[in-house]
Order: C-alpha cells, then sequence, then structure tokens
C-alpha cells in the first residue's frame, strides 16, 4: 500500500491487436488510478476498450493477436507488466479479482458451484479441503444466497441468473482481494435483480475496503455507484471527473451527448437528442479527435479534424472544477491549446 | 406522444383487460386480445407424461389503437415476448381470442393466416442473429415481397430502394452484406425488413436493448418517425421501462405471465400504484438523483413460474402483502376515477 491512498495506477496503457487486416489500436494512452476502498467506474460504448484495459490489468490479453505495447500498470506500487507469469499468477484472482458479465458461460457447467470455489479458495490459500468448504458454504451466505450448505453442492444450471452472478462474486472474493474488477457485472440481469446485486457489491466493499473498477456502459449505474469515472471513446479516455462534477457539468461533447440522449422515465419530449453516426471501429479510426465526425462543434473545424487532443488537466486556477478534472477536448474550457504551426 | 390518441377519443370504449365473450372486434381497435392464455406441458419420466404446465401468459387482455404504441414491459420470463408469439400465432395458444384487423387469427385456416401475417411484421431484438449473413441486404428486405406480394424485377428494387432510404441507410446498401453494417444500421435493416409489406401491426421485440447507448436514441426517434409517415401501429415489448415510457402511448406492467397496471404513459411514470411498478421504477439507476441508490429494493427473485406462489404471485416480493393476497389473485380492473388506469392489487 503506497502512503497516497492510491492502489491501481495505470500510466500510458496502449493496448494494441495485430490482425490480418492491420493494427487495431484498442486502448491509446489510459491513464487513471484506483484509490483504495474507492469504486471507480470506466464507462464507454461497446468497442471503446474498457474491458480490453480490465483485461490488461489481470494480464489476461491474448498474444497474439493483442499486446500491451507501452505504459505502466501499477498495482500497490509494483508494475504488474514487469511481473513472471508466475508471480502474476499470485496476484490474480488472489490480491486483484474479476467477475464478468455472462454469469451462466464464466462458471464451468460440470462442477457444482463448491468445488469451483474451493478451487480458487485452495489455488491461492494453504487451507485444507473441509476449511475450504467451510469458507466456500460462508461465503455464499455473505452473497445473500439462502440455504447455503444445500446450494453449494449444486450445478449452476440450477440457479437462476442472479444467484450465479452471486456465486461468481462469492468465488470472486473469497480470496478478499484488494481490487475487484467487475466488467458489466449486471448486465445480463433484470433491474430489480440488478440493484440487489449493486447493493451487495456497495455493502461488501464496506465490509473490507476493497477497491472496484466497475466496467458498464449504463451511465444510471455509475452516477448511483462511483466515486470517480473516466468515460472511453475510441479507445482513449475522453473525460475523467469525479462523479458529481461529471454529472452536473459534463465538459467533452461526447459525455455532453450521451447524457442527453439517455430515455429517462417522465422525459415528455416527442424527440430524444441524438448524437449521429456510430461509433468507429478500432481498424478505421478517423483522424485528428476520434469524436469529430459526430461532435457538434468539432465537425468543421480544422484543429479537430487533424490533431487528436490530448487528455489534460484543466487550467482555471482551480476554480470551478476540482483540479482533477481532465479532458480531451480542444474546446473545453480551461483546456490549454499549445499553437500548432501546422494549422 | 402520438396525437392520434385523442382522436379515438370519441369512439366508445370497451372495458379493458376484462374477459369478453363477444366475438367480433370493438371498433376503434386495431389488436384486441381477450383472455389470451399460454401454457407449456412440462413433461417428465420415460412416458414423458405432462405433469404440469407452465403458465407463460395466464390470462392476458389488451387492445391497441390504430396508430398507436402500446408497450409490454417486465422482467425476463415475464411472457411479454410469448404474448408476441402467440398473437402471431407461432406457437400454439390455450385459449382466448386475438382479433386482428377484424379477423379472428387464432380461428383462421393456414392460407388465410398467411394472408393476415402479411399484415403484421416483427423486429427483433438481436440486430446480428436476425439476418442471414448470406443474403445481400436488398435480398433481406425484398424477400417478404417476394413471398407475400410476388413483386420482382426493377419493381422489387424500386421498393427495397425506397424503403433503405426511408430508414437512412445509403442506396448503395442494398448490394452489401449485413456484416458490412454495424449494429445500429443492422437494426435499421431489420427495420426496413419489417416495413416494406407496408404491415398495420409492428410487434418490436426489445428493438433497441441490443445496442449502444449512443445509438439507441437514434432507432427509437426513427421508429417514432416512420410510425408518423405510415400510420403505424407498434406493440412495443422491452424490459427498460424508461424506453417503453418514451416510445409509447399505453404501458402495461407484465409479472409471472399477467398484466399487473396498465396506463397511459404519463400516468404510469407519475402515478404508479402496483407495488412491482414502483420497486421496477426505483430500480432503475438514475443520472439525475445526486447521492446514494433507493433504498426501496424488491427482495428475493421472480418466482418459478412451474409453482407459482398461491394467491397474487407478487406476494412473497411484495412489502405490503397480507391476508388476501395469499389466498386470491386479484383481477385486473380499472381504477376508481381514471378507467383506462387498469390495476391488479388488493391494496388500492
Amino acid at each position: 500500500m503506497s502512503d497516497n491512498g492510491i492502489l491501481l495506477d495505470i500510466k500510458g496503457l496502449c493496448v494494441s491487436f495485430f490482425t490480418e487486416d492491420g493494427i487495431a489500436r484498442a486502448v491509446q494512452d489510459v491513464s487513471f488510478s484506483v484509490k483504495k476502498g474507492e469504486t471507480f467506474a470506466l464507462v464507454g460504448e461497446s468497442g471503446c476498450g474498457k474491458s480490453v484495459t480490465a483485461l490488461s490489468v489481470m494480464r489476461l490479453i491474448a498474444d497474439p493477436p493483442g499486446k500491451i505495447v507501452a505504459g505502466e500498470i501499477n498495482f500497490d506500487s509494483r508494475n504488474l507488466l514487469e511481473l513472471s507469469d508466475q508471480r502474476i499468477r499470485a496476484v490474480r484472482g488472489n490480491r486483484i479479482a474479476m467477475i464478468f458479465q455472462e454469469p451462466m458461460t464464466s462458471l464451468n457447467p460440470v462442477y457444482t458451484v463448491g468445488e469451483q470455489i474451493v478451487e480458487a479458495i485452495r489455488l491461492h490459500q494453504k487451507k485444507e479441503e473441509a476449511e475450504a468448504w467451510d469458507i466456500a458454504t460462508e461465503m455464499l451466505r455473505k452473497v445473500g444466497i439462502s440455504d447455503p450448505a444445500q446450494r453449494v453442492n449444486e450445478y449452476p444450471h440450477q440457479m437462476s441468473g442472479g444467484m450465479r452472478q452471486r456465486v461468481m462474486i462469492a468465488m470472486a472474493i473469497s480470496c478478499k482481494p484488494e481490487l475487484l474488477i467487475a466488467d458489466e457485472p449486471t448486465t445480463a440481469l433484470d433491474v430489480t435483480i440488478q440493484a440487489q446485486i449493486l447493493d451487495l457489491l456497495d455493502q461488501l466493499q464496506e465490509q473490507s475496503r476493497m477497491s472496484i473498477l466497475l466496467i458498464t456502459h449504463n451511465l444510471g449505474i455509475v452516477a448511483e455507484r462511483a466515486e470517480n469515472v473516466a468515460v472511453m471513446y475510441a479507445s482513449r479516455i475522453a473525460e475523467l471527473s469525479d462523479c458529481k462534477s461529471l454529472f452536473d457539468n459534463p465538459l467533452h461533447p461526447y459525455t455532453q451527448g450521451l447524457l442527453q440522449s439517455l430515455p429517462r422515465l417522465g422525459f415528455t419530449g416527442k424527440r430524444l437528442y441524438t448524437i449521429p453516426g456510430t461509433v468507429p471501429e478500432p481498424l478505421r479510426f478517423p483522424a485528428g479527435c476520434k469524436f469529430h465526425p459526430r461532435c457538434p462543434i468539432g465537425c468543421n473545424d480544422k484543429r479537430c479534424q487533424t490533431v487528436e487532443p490530448q487528455l489534460r488537466r484543466l487550467d482555471n486556477g482551480g476554480g470551478a472544477c476540482p483540479s482533477d478534472r481532465r479532458v480531451a477536448c480542444w474546446f473545453a474550457p480551461g483546456y490549454e491549446r499549445p499553437d500548432d504551426p501546422k494549422l | 406522444m402520438n396525437s392520434s390518441i385523442s382522436n379515438n377519443n370519441g369512439l366508445p370504449r370497451p372495458p379493458l383487460g376484462v374477459p369478453n365473450g363477444s366475438s367480433e372486434a370493438k371498433p376503434g381497435f386495431l389488436l384486441k386480445v381477450d383472455d389470451l392464455k399460454t401454457y407449456f406441458p412440462v413433461k417428465k419420466g420415460l412416458l414423458r407424461r405432462t405433469v404440469g404446465y407452465i403458465k407463460a401468459v395466464d390470462g392476458v387482455s389488451l387492445a391497441v389503437k390504430p396508430a398507436t404504441s402500446f408497450g409490454l414491459v417486465g422482467e425476463s420470463g415475464c411472457g411479454k415476448t410469448t404474448v408476441a408469439r402467440s398473437i402471431l400465432r407461432l406457437i400454439p395458444v390455450t385459449s382466448g381470442k386475438v382479433i386482428f384487423d377484424n379477423t379472428d387469427i387464432l380461428a383462421a385456416d393456414v392460407t388465410h393466416l398467411r394472408s393476415i401475417r402479411s399484415g403484421i411484421t416483427l423486429i427483433f431484438q438481436d440486430p446480428f442473429g436476425s439476418l442471414n449473413p448470406r443474403m445481400t441486404v436488398g435480398n433481406i428486405v425484398g424477400e417478404p415481397l417476394k413471398v407475400h406480394k410476388k413483386i420482382t424485377g426493377p419493381d422489387l428494387t424500386e421498393h427495397v430502394r425506397l424503403i433503405l432510404s426511408k430508414v437512412g441507410l445509403p442506396a448503395d446498401a442494398m448490394n452489401r452484406y449485413p456484416h458490412e453494417f454495424s449494429g445500429g444500421q443492422r437494426q435499421r435493416i431489420g427495420i426496413a425488413r419489417a416495413l416494406v409489406l407496408q404491415p398495420k401491426l409492428v410487434i418490436c421485440d426489445e428493438p433497441v436493448s441490443a445496442l449502444d447507448v449512443s445509438i439507441q436514441s437514434q432507432i427509437l426517434n426513427l421508429l417514432k418517425d416512420l410510425q408518423q409517415e405510415f400510420s403505424l401501429t407498434y406493440l412495443f415489448i422491452a424490459h427498460d421501462l424508461a424506453v417503453v415510457q418514451f416510445s409509447c402511448d399505453t404501458v402495461a406492467v407484465m409479472y409471472m405471465g399477467r398484466i399487473v397496471e396498465q396506463a397511459s404513459a404519463g400516468e404510469l411514470y407519475n402515478n404508479p400504484l402496483h407495488p412491482y411498478t414502483v420497486a421496477l421504477m426505483a430500480a432503475i439507476p438514475k443520472i439525475n438523483v445526486s447521492g446514494q441508490a433507493s433504498s426501496r429494493r424488491l427482495k428475493g427473485e421472480i418466482p418459478s413460474i412451474l409453482n407459482p406462489p398461491p394467491g397474487c404471485p407478487f406476494n412473497p416480493r411484495c412489502p405490503f402483502a397480507d391476508g388476501r393476497c395469499f389466498t386470491q389473485n386479484p383481477p385486473l380492473v380499472p381504477v376508481s376515477g381514471n378507467d383506462e388506469h387498469l390495476l391488479a392489487c388488493w391494496h388500492i
């Protein structure tokens, strides 16, 4: 644990996939940090690089075709990218655990849920079989499964989607991780079950002070659950902010558009705001700012079309915005624009 | 919302939701479903004996006026898709009546059914799985015209070109294959295919839930524009209450095979009465509320539909359940003072 309370610090992460059709730069220059005990949300649409960022932290990028080409991932002041395969295995699943979107396909159908949790426990901790089973039962109780002593001997298909996700969470927290990466943990679930699962994560976090890296496309979940958030678009962070400032005063045109285009309960207008166009594919990213073809401000601006803005701290003398707010847009108020001789 | 709802105000309004024995459709409704029941037999053992029934749809009645949108909302397994499939007779229906455009669909013979079906089309959830990857977009969109209207040659091409431009696809899309398009564009192809027959009723089954957030609003707006232009009637099925509320004039909330509450979209939002509707709204993560998530949480999960609890099926999760809720299933009846707001709950 470093002294400034930062558990995970990602600096300049770049991940590319080398495919037959060319190099897909899925993640470019992504930097953010997650404090101990906080929920940090990575939000964005499909293909924006949020899951690839999470998999990079777990060192689970398939190589080939993928490769982490640059950057550092410092976890508890150690760069995970420099660890040997053996040492990373001691971290993965133990100090950093992950839960996935699809609770059906992430559990093995031919083993009981107990066997799967016990396997995870005994892989990382020196526990006797019987003791591991006791822990597994206790974990199931902790995630709110009724009658855990019986459920521990059931197979995944005997459980509902919400219960399977609880089992996934039980498995993930069985080794008391310091960081839990939750990749769309509730996307496959119904809203009432989603609320239960998110409440459960909150409650577990409170008990153990673990950090959660929450990956989602749902801005509502971010607003309700996260302290800090990075909005990703086309492989880069467009905006990095504390949650309240982001929703009160979004600065990047993409964030603004997303927030406006959401159908909200009680909305009585005839039409929804739309962001024109579609999310670009990693092999066909536009030049300049990747959002400029869809941007109401940048679509006709020479600088936006040619030069990609970097994620920068805003220069407004610590006024309206908290100092750790960052944005990548030439037109954001307070965004420093070094003169470019090419323009 | 849609203006046509007020156009229909002068028409006599039959009591909705009350099972009705008369066979002819009431004037003013394009689609009327009466006490629809679709049960799936559960077979067990060597002899495949029927040991019970899954009551996927258990007495649903609804009526949709022309050029309006009727929304069915509910969680997975509540029977909303089964209602749609029963209406089209894609699955055997146990009992009930489905009157579409003054024709009883469930009583129609096979040839008649075919012609009825050309007036009802479907838009599916998955824009990846619902388009044949080996067919060009032109063939996909033109296929219904060939099958139902026997249109071929340059006529067909012209029809397809027109509808593609209506849904906002480039003219050259016709000769390309689905994989060349993004999810949102593929959903536009699916919409073009559904509209090319100029149907009266379009069943939209989760039309935007597979799409990215920034694409959802494009498709929802497109569906509204097309509705106005072609006077379409939508039966809109979705799990997202906010989407349904935006897109529909009337919204029905389903739980375990039954409609538990039905009202105009605005009324349902401003005055939700069923504890399930209230909980469903509270569970939606909201971006316009600062601070912590709502504490009104539903306990438990949807009970097994094979063994529904006696009485009101919502009683195991309901904070207000008492005496009568555990023995008698409440009927769907109009709320006093507003006969367009229907509710199935003993606690009004």
